[in-house]
């Protein structure tokens, strides 16, 4: 599903340049859930907007899907973002004048689908996060698990191939956290692929794969034995 | 770009952010507000200048003997110059071509009595084509004519205010007054748009002026009205004939400052056309002024906006909104708040100006109005140019990177 080989990103900080990124290789399978650690510095938000076509890369090659991404014009990677990519934000970035519906309900706006149909698909993943009698709720009117609910719904409604998922529990406190991550793998057993970057070792523990971020180098690639969110819950 | 969908998207947003809405509507329609005032008031000012000299006719020439400042042909300086019924004769036996209509004036003073009533009024002695110099209307009765001239009758032709002060309510034609001693009787009652003070005059026929003055033939000053057919530069050049032809006839210095004084309400006239001009164009600037204005206070305010807005936009742009729906979004969004404000502001304008009416009168302001294409036109020219000012920090926020517009607090 997804492919990055040997993928290089410097950021220049005045005249000093910053290599956050030195050569990066991995792939994900279809139906992963895959951790992302790292101590602050490692380069994991980095790499996560790469992958997400936020930020671009210096130098490697990244296919999504079978698609390379390169030379994207900001046309085209906002329609491959619309198609292929689900976010999920630390800070939920959730559309404040908009209830919780119409900001489930945005991506598909973005795909052009009337907006019958577009309310109808956003109730339903409303409804698989939990949320239905709130989707008349202005963000403001939520809890931060909530929202971070509602971001999830948002980013399910647009039935992306990949959720990248940066820190969707940083904001949260361990037993909402704890909720979030037994959404976040109940969608992986339906077979979404997901991406999550975080630093807690017990949020990464609940994923199937941990890659470990160093320097802007990949230091370890495992497969863990997931730890189910539901015993917390 | 302009489906149904994205109209109710913009509408949502508009009514969601009702602060950022009204701000700009204001701004707008306050711009386009003013600048319709502002121009009305202009229409107005000239408006009061067509009225003030429109009242008198405009092809009328007024001679005005002088004191001579210097000695001619064998004349000391410093002599008094006279016109009298010669003076007028020759001047119509010479000019006649260029004459549509002559008549001389002798301007009294004195008291006017009828029954227990009196006042002090200024009479002018005139002939009967006075009337037409000075646009006189009349209520009641009739001017004076030939026949009064020629019979030296002791007739008058009083003002409206004239007949209000002394008459009342009674009717005065027909009635006798005093005027400085001499019984006249009152044949027609007129009104003048000049103003109150031209309706507080009494004319009478100049002969009978002339007959109760121990029976001389001095006239005070001559009216000539030129055919209008001479048009500005004719008249000018009659003008010239016309000073040549009098100061040789009585003895004035060619070059004397003094002797002999032509009014030309022509050339006021074209003067204070001038003027009028000049102030439309001062009006004009300032109005032009408004509407810079009002482009920068909406050019201020979408740059705000889009300030305000980054996060969002980058969240729409992670969600899959491309650059294009963005600047569309922001653009839509603007046109239709000016649009909408724009014309609610020149709509009130014109209302403004249209219930003012005659109630400026005072400060020189009549009937201020706009044409309204010229009020579209500024209406429309800042709807462009609000859109413009909207399209620059759209596209700047349309090519920030979503990563940048995400971190934006």
């Amino acid at each position: 599903m997804i492919e990055i080989k040997d993928l290089h990103k410097s950021y220049r900080m005045g005249s000093n340049s910053l290599h956050v990124l030195k050569g990066i290789n991995f792939t994900a399978e279809s139906g992963e859930l895959v951790a992302i650690m790292g101590s602050s510095g490692s380069g994991k938000s980095t790499l996560l907007n790469i992958l997400g076509m936020l930020d671009e890369a210096d130098s490697g090659d990244y296919t999504l899907d079978g698609v390379p991404i390169k030379n994207l014009n900001e046309t085209k990677a906002a329609k491959y973002r619309n198609k292929f990519l689900g976010f999920i934000f630390q800070s939920f970035n959730l559309i404040n004048y908009k209830s919780a519906l119409e900001n489930v309900a945005l991506p598909l706006y973005y795909q052009r689908i009337p907006r019958k149909e577009r309310q109808e698909r956003a109730m339903k993943y409303l409804g698989q996060v939990g949320l239905k009698e709130w989707a008349h709720h202005l963000p403001s009117e939520l809890s931060g698990g909530q929202k971070q609910r509602v971001a999830i719904a948002r980013a399910m409604a647009a039935e992306p191939k990949v959720l990248l998922a940066d820190e969707p529990t940083g904001a949260l406190d361990s037993t909402t956290s704890y909720e979030v991550m037994d959404l976040i793998q109940k969608i992986n057993d339906q077979g979404n692929t997901i991406l999550v970057v975080t630093h807690e070792d017990d949020i990464a523990h609940m994923c199937k794969r941990i890659i470990h971020l160093k320097d802007g180098v990949i230091e370890k690639d495992e497969k863990v034995t997931q730890v189910r969110a539901s015993q917390y819950v | 770009m302009f489906s149904r969908d994205n109209w109710k998207e913009i509408f949502e947003t508009i009514q969601k952010n009702k602060l950022r809405t009204f701000l700009s509507g204001f701004t707008v329609a306050l711009g386009i507000l003013i600048f319709v005032v502002l121009f009305g008031f202009g229409n107005g000012l000239i408006n009061t200048f067509d009225d003030f000299f429109g009242d008198d006719a405009t092809n009328v020439f007024y001679l005005f003997p002088g004191r001579t400042s210097m000695p001619y042909k064998g004349y000391k300086s410093n002599r008094q110059i006279e016109f009298d019924n010669g003076d007028l004769a020759d001047i119509n036996k010479n000019f006649a071509p260029f004459l549509e209509y002559s008549t001389p004036r002798i301007f009294r003073s004195g008291l006017v009595k009828y029954k227990e009533e009196s006042n002090n009024y200024s009479t002018r002695a005139v002939g009967p084509d006075y009337q037409y110099a000075e646009k006189t209307i009349m209520m009641k009765g009739r001017y004076l004519n030939k026949e009064d001239i020629k019979n030296k009758t002791k007739y008058a032709v009083i003002g409206r205010l004239v007949e209000k002060d002394l008459f009342g309510t009674n009717t005065s034609i027909g009635e006798y007054v005093d005027i400085s001693g001499s019984a006249f009787k009152v044949i027609g009652v007129f009104q003048d748009d000049g103003g109150d003070n031209e309706e507080r005059n009494i004319y009478i026929p100049y002969t009978t002026r002339q007959l109760i003055e121990k029976n001389n033939d001095k006239l005070d000053q001559i009216v000539l009205a030129f055919k209008p057919e001479l048009g500005y530069a004719g008249a000018m050049a009659f003008e010239k004939s016309l000073n040549t032809f009098l100061r040789e006839k009585k003895y004035i210095n060619p070059k004397d400052q003094n002797g002999l004084f032509i009014r030309n309400v022509a050339d006021q006239l074209k003067q204070n056309q001038q003027f009028a001009r000049v102030l439309q164009l001062i009006v004009a600037f300032v109005a032009f002024g408004t509407i810079i204005a009002g482009i920068i206070g909406i050019s201020n305010i979408m740059v705000f906006v889009v300030k305000e807005r980054t996060k969002e936009l980058g969240i729409r742009k992670a969600l899959g909104a491309t650059p294009r729906s963005v600047i569309g979004t922001i653009l839509l969004e603007s046109i239709f708040i000016t649009t909408i404000s724009g014309f609610i502001g020149m709509l009130i304008g014109i209302g403004i100006l249209g219930s003012l009416g005659e109630k400026l009168k005072d400060y020189f302001i009549t009937n201020p109005n706009i044409n309204l294409g010229t009020a579209i036109f500024a209406t429309v020219v800042l709807i462009i140019f609000g859109a413009l000012a909207g399209y620059i920090p759209a596209r700047r926020a349309a090519r920030i990177k979503p990563i940048v517009a995400l971190r934006d607090e």
